[in-house]
C-alpha cells in the first residue's frame, strides 16, 4: 500500500496566559504518521488531548507551528489555512466536524448545502445532474428526501449530522477525515454510516482517519489505531491487536474503563489530575501521576515511541523489549555504537527485512533436500 | 409521590413552507421529585422538540395546539409561559445537545458560570468566582483556575459541553433536562459526570429527564425509560422491565439494535425503514406501522393506551411479550 499522507514532527502550539504570564499550551506535540491508500485509521483519546487539533492541522484549517504534512507526496504542511479553500486538493480532503450545528450555514438548506460542495468540489454540471447527486449521497446516509429542503434549525441533532457526512461524501475525497461522526447518532443510523463508511473504503479506496470515543465503534471499523495522550501518540498499531493485547498503560486503563468490558482494575488509571499541557516537562512521561505502573524512571525520562513488534508502537519504558530489541542492543554494544531512538526505527525495519529474507530463503528447497538419497550399488 | 413535572397530551407542530411538521402528537410524562426517567428513540423523533416545549423556548414557527405542561404543580404554558421565564435557570436547568452553539462565544467560561450564579443566587464578588471554579472541577476540567478565563473557541469539543453541564448544575435546579449530555466524552469523563449528576439527585432530590441514544447508559442511569418514535410516546415502563420484556416491537428493535460486543460490522442491525414523514396529512394512527412486522387491519383504528402492568404503558393493538408475573 502507498502512503496517502503523512505527518512528520508535527507540532502545534498555543499561546496562552496563566497566572498573568504568557504560556505555550502543548497541543500537539511531535507527532510521526501516516495513512495508506484505503486504510483505516481509528485515533482515540481523552477529551482535550489534541484530537480536534491535530485534524485541523490536516486538513489545513489550522497552522502548524512547526512539522511537515506530505499528502501523495507533496508537501501541504505550508499551504497557509485561508488558502486551502481554493486550493486543489482540497477536493481531496474532506472532513465531518465535531459539532454539525457549527459547520453547516444556517442560511442553507441541506439540499443547498450538499449542491454547493457537489458544484464548487466536482465536475458534476447542470442542475439536474448536481441534484442527482445530492438525492444519492441522502439517500446513502439515511436521510429522508423530505428533509432536504429544511434549514439547519429545522433538523434534529442526527439529522444534521447526516447533512455534514452527505457532504463530505458526495465529493468522493482520497481521504475522509471525521471527528466524532457518530456522535450524534442512534445505533440504528450509526449502523447505517459504518456500513456506508466501510463500503466506501472497500469499493473506491477511500481513506479515512476515524477519531471516536467509542472504542466499540473504533474497533469495528478500524485496520490501525492509535492512541493519544496529552498531544502525543502513546500507542499506535493493527485495531484488533490493540484492542486484545494493550501494550501502553494508558490503553490498558481505556479498555479496562470500558462498560461491561473484562478488564481488569488494577489498570484504570490512578486518581490524580492530568498533567497540565502548558509548558509540560520534557523529561516527563505525560502519564505519571495517573499511571498505575508510574516509577522513579518515568519522572525522569519520557519514553519514546518505540516500535515494539511489527507495525506496533508504544511510548512507555515497561512494555517488555523484544527479541528484536535486544538482538539489536547487543548488536549496539558488541560494536559500540550508540543511537538515538528515532534512528533506531531504521534498524528494526532492516532486522524486519531480513527476518523476512530468511523466511524466503528457508522456504526455497534446496536441490539436495529433495534429491533422493545417493544409491551405492553394492 | 405527587409529579414535578407532568406533561399531559402535548401536542406541537411546526409550520414549514412546505407544510405542517406534526412533531409531537398526545404525548404524556410524569417525572417524580428526585426521579430519573430515560427519553429515548431514534434520530428525529422528537426528544428534543418536547424538551424545548418544556422549557418553553421552542422556535417561532412552533405552536403547542393541545395539552399541559406542569412543573411542581404551576401550569407552564399560562400567560404565555411567563412562569416559565422565571423558573428557567434556576429551578428548572437544561444541557443541550450542541454545547458550542449554547455558550456565548465572546465571554470567558467562567464568567458565564458566574452570570448564572449571579443571577439565581446570593453570591457575589470573589465567593462567586470561587464557586464557578469550583463547578469547573467539579465536572472534572483539569486546571479549573486557568479555565475559567478561555473563550469556548479554545476549549475542545469535550471541555464546551462540561462547561454546559458546569452552567446547568450550578444553582442545583430540582429538574434538569440532559439532552445528550455526555456523547462525545470518553468512557471515564462520562461515567464521572453522570455520577456528579446522580449524586445531585440523591443529595438534593434533583430530577432528571436523560435524552440519549445509548441505551446502555440509560440503562444504567434511569428508574424509569419512554420510548419515543415519530413524534408519540410509544412505551413507558420500568428501565428493567422495558429491556427484559419490551412490549412494543419497535422497543424490541431499538434493543436489538444496540451493539453489545458485536465481532463484525454487518451484524449491527438498523431498523428497517425511516421515520414517516410528519408533513403527511394521512399519518396513520400508530406512526411505526409502516415499518411494522405485526401490523394488522386492527392498527388503521385509533391506538389504545394498554397497561401491560402498573406503571408500564404501551401504544400498540399487539403488545409483545407480557411482564413475566
Ligand atoms: N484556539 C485555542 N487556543 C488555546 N487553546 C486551544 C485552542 N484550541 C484548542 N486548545 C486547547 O488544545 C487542547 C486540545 O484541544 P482539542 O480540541 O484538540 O481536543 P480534543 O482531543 O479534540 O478533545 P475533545 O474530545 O474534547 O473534542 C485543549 O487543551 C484545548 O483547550
Ligand atoms: N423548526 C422546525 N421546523 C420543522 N421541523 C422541525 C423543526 N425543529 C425540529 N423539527 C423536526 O422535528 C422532528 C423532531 O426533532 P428533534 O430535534 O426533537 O429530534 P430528536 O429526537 O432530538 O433527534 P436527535 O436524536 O437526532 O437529536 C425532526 O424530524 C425534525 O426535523
Ligand atoms: S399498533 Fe400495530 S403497527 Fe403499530 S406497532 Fe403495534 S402492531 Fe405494529
Ligand atoms: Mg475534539
Ligand atoms: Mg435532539
Amino acid at each position: 500500500m502507498s502512503q496517502l499522507l503523512e505527518a512528520i514532527d508535527l507540532v502545534k502550539r498555543f499561546p496562552v496566559r496563566s497566572k498573568g504570564r504568557k504560556k505555550l499550551l502543548h497541543a500537539v506535540d511531535g507527532l510521526n504518521f501516516h495513512i495508506d491508500a484505503g486504510e483505516t485509521v481509528g485515533l482515540v483519546g481523552e477529551s482535550g488531548c489534541g484530537k480536534s487539533t491535530l485534524v485541523r492541522l490536516l486538513t489545513r484549517t489550522l497552522d502548524s507551528t512547526s512539522g511537515h504534512v506530505r499528502f501523495r507526496g507533496q508537501g501541504i504542511g505550508l499551504i497557509a489555512a485561508r488558502a486551502m479553500a481554493d486550493h486543489p486538493l482540497r477536493r481531496e480532503i474532506q472532513m465531518v466536524f465535531q459539532d454539525p450545528t457549527d459547520s453547516l450555514n444556517p442560511r442553507y438548506t441541506a439540499r443547498q448545502t450538499i449542491a454547493e460542495a457537489v458544484h464548487l468540489l466536482t465536475d458534476t454540471r447542470g442542475w439536474a445532474a448536481i441534484d442527482s447527486a445530492v438525492e444519492v449521497a441522502a439517500a446513502q446516509v439515511g436521510l429522508p428526501p423530505e428533509l432536504l429542503d429544511r434549514y439547519p434549525h429545522q433538523l434534529s441533532g442526527g439529522q444534521k449530522a447526516r447533512v455534514g457526512i452527505a457532504r463530505a461524501i458526495v465529493v468522493k475525497p482520497r481521504l475522509l477525515v471525521l471527528d466524532e461522526p457518530t456522535a450524534a447518532l442512534d445505533v440504528s443510523v450509526q449502523a447505517v454510516i459504518l456500513q456506508l463508511l466501510d463500503r466506501l473504503k472497500r469499493e473506491m479506496a477511500m481513506s479515512f482517519l476515524f477519531v471516536s470515543h467509542d472504542l466499540n465503534v473504533v474497533r469495528l471499523l478500524c485496520d490501525r489505531v492509535m492512541v493519544m495522550y496529552l498531544g502525543q501518540i502513546v500507542e499506535s498499531g493493527p485495531a484488533r491487536e490493540v484492542f486484545a493485547r494493550p501494550l501502553h498503560p494508558y490503553t490498558r486503563a481505556l479498555i479496562a474503563s470500558l462498560p461491561g468490558g473484562h478488564g481488569n482494575d488494577a489498570d484504570l488509571l490512578v486518581g490524580g489530575d492530568p498533567q497540565s499541557p502548558i509548558d509540560p516537562d520534557a523529561h516527563r512521561c505525560r502519564l505519571f501521576g495517573r499511571c498505575p505502573r508510574g516509577a522513579e524512571r518515568c519522572q525522569t525520562q519520557a519514553p519514546p515511541l518505540r516500535e515494539i513488534s511489527r507495525g506496533r508502537s508504544a511510548a512507555c519504558h515497561f512494555v517488555a523489549p523484544t527479541e528484536r530489541e535486544v538482538f539489536i542492543d547487543a548488536a549496539l554494544t558488541v560494536h559500540k555504537l550508540h543511537l538515538p531512538p528515532a534512528r533506531r526505527a531504521a534498524l528494526t525495519t532492516e532486522f524486519d527485512r531480513v527476518a523476512d529474507m530468511a523466511r524466503q530463503v528457508q522456504s526455497v528447497r534446496l536441490p539436495d533436500d529433495t534429491a533422493p538419497a545417493p544409491q551405492f550399488r553394492p | 409521590m405527587s409529579a414535578l413535572l407532568e406533561i399531559d397530551k402535548l401536542s406541537l407542530e411546526f409550520r414549514t413552507r412546505s407544510g405542517i411538521v406534526r412533531a409531537l402528537e398526545n404525548v404524556s410524562l410524569q417525572l417524580p421529585e428526585g426521579g430519573s426517567l430515560g427519553l429515548v428513540g431514534e434520530s428525529g423523533s422528537g426528544k428534543s422538540v418536547l424538551s424545548f416545549a418544556v422549557l418553553g423556548i421552542q422556535d417561532a414557527a412552533a405552536t403547542i395546539t393541545g395539552g399541559t405542561i406542569r412543573f411542581a404543580g404551576t401550569d407552564l404554558l399560562a400567560d404565555g409561559g411567563s412562569a416559565m421565564k422565571t423558573m428557567r435557570g434556576r429551578e428548572l436547568a437544561m444541557i443541550f445537545q450542541n454545547p458550542r452553539v449554547a455558550l456565548n462565544p465572546i465571554r470567558q467560561v467562567g464568567r458565564q458560570i458566574e452570570d448564572v450564579l449571579l443571577r439565581h443566587t446570593a453570591l457575589r464578588g470573589a465567593a462567586a468566582r470561587a464557586r464557578a471554579i469550583e463547578c469547573l472541577a467539579d465536572v472534572r476540567i483539569p486546571d479549573p483556575e486557568r479555565r475559567y478565563s478561555a473563550y469556548p473557541f479554545e476549549l475542545s469539543g469535550g471541555m464546551c459541553q462540561r462547561v454546559m453541564i458546569a452552567i446547568a448544575l450550578a444553582c442545583k435546579p430540582r429538574l434538569l433536562i440532559a439532552d445528550e449530555p455526555t456523547t462525545g466524552l470518553d468512557v471515564t469523563t462520562q461515567a464521572a459526570i453522570m455520577r456528579l449528576i446522580r449524586d445531585l439527585g440523591r443529595e438534593k432530590g434533583m430530577a432528571t429527564l436523560l435524552i440519549t441514544h445509548d441505551l446502555g447508559l440509560a440503562r444504567d442511569f434511569c428508574d424509569k425509560l419512554a420510548v419515543m418514535h415519530a413524534g408519540h410516546i410509544v412505551e413507558v415502563g420500568p428501565t428493567e422491565t422495558l429491556f427484559r420484556t419490551p412490549a412494543h416491537p419497535y422497543t424490541a428493535q431499538l434493543v436489538r439494535a444496540t451493539p453489545v460486543g458485536q465481532e463484525r460490522l454487518e451484524n449491527l442491525a438498523s431498523i428497517p425503514g425511516n421515520l414517516p414523514d410528519l408533513r403527511r396529512g394521512d399519518l396513520p394512527p400508530c406512526r411505526f406501522s409502516e415499518r411494522c412486522e405485526l401490523r394488522s387491519p386492527a392498527c388503521a383504528t385509533p391506538l389504545p393506551n394498554l397497561v401491560v402492568s402498573p406503571g408500564h404503558l404501551v401504544g400498540c393493538h399487539h403488545p409483545q411479550a407480557r411482564s413475566s408475573p
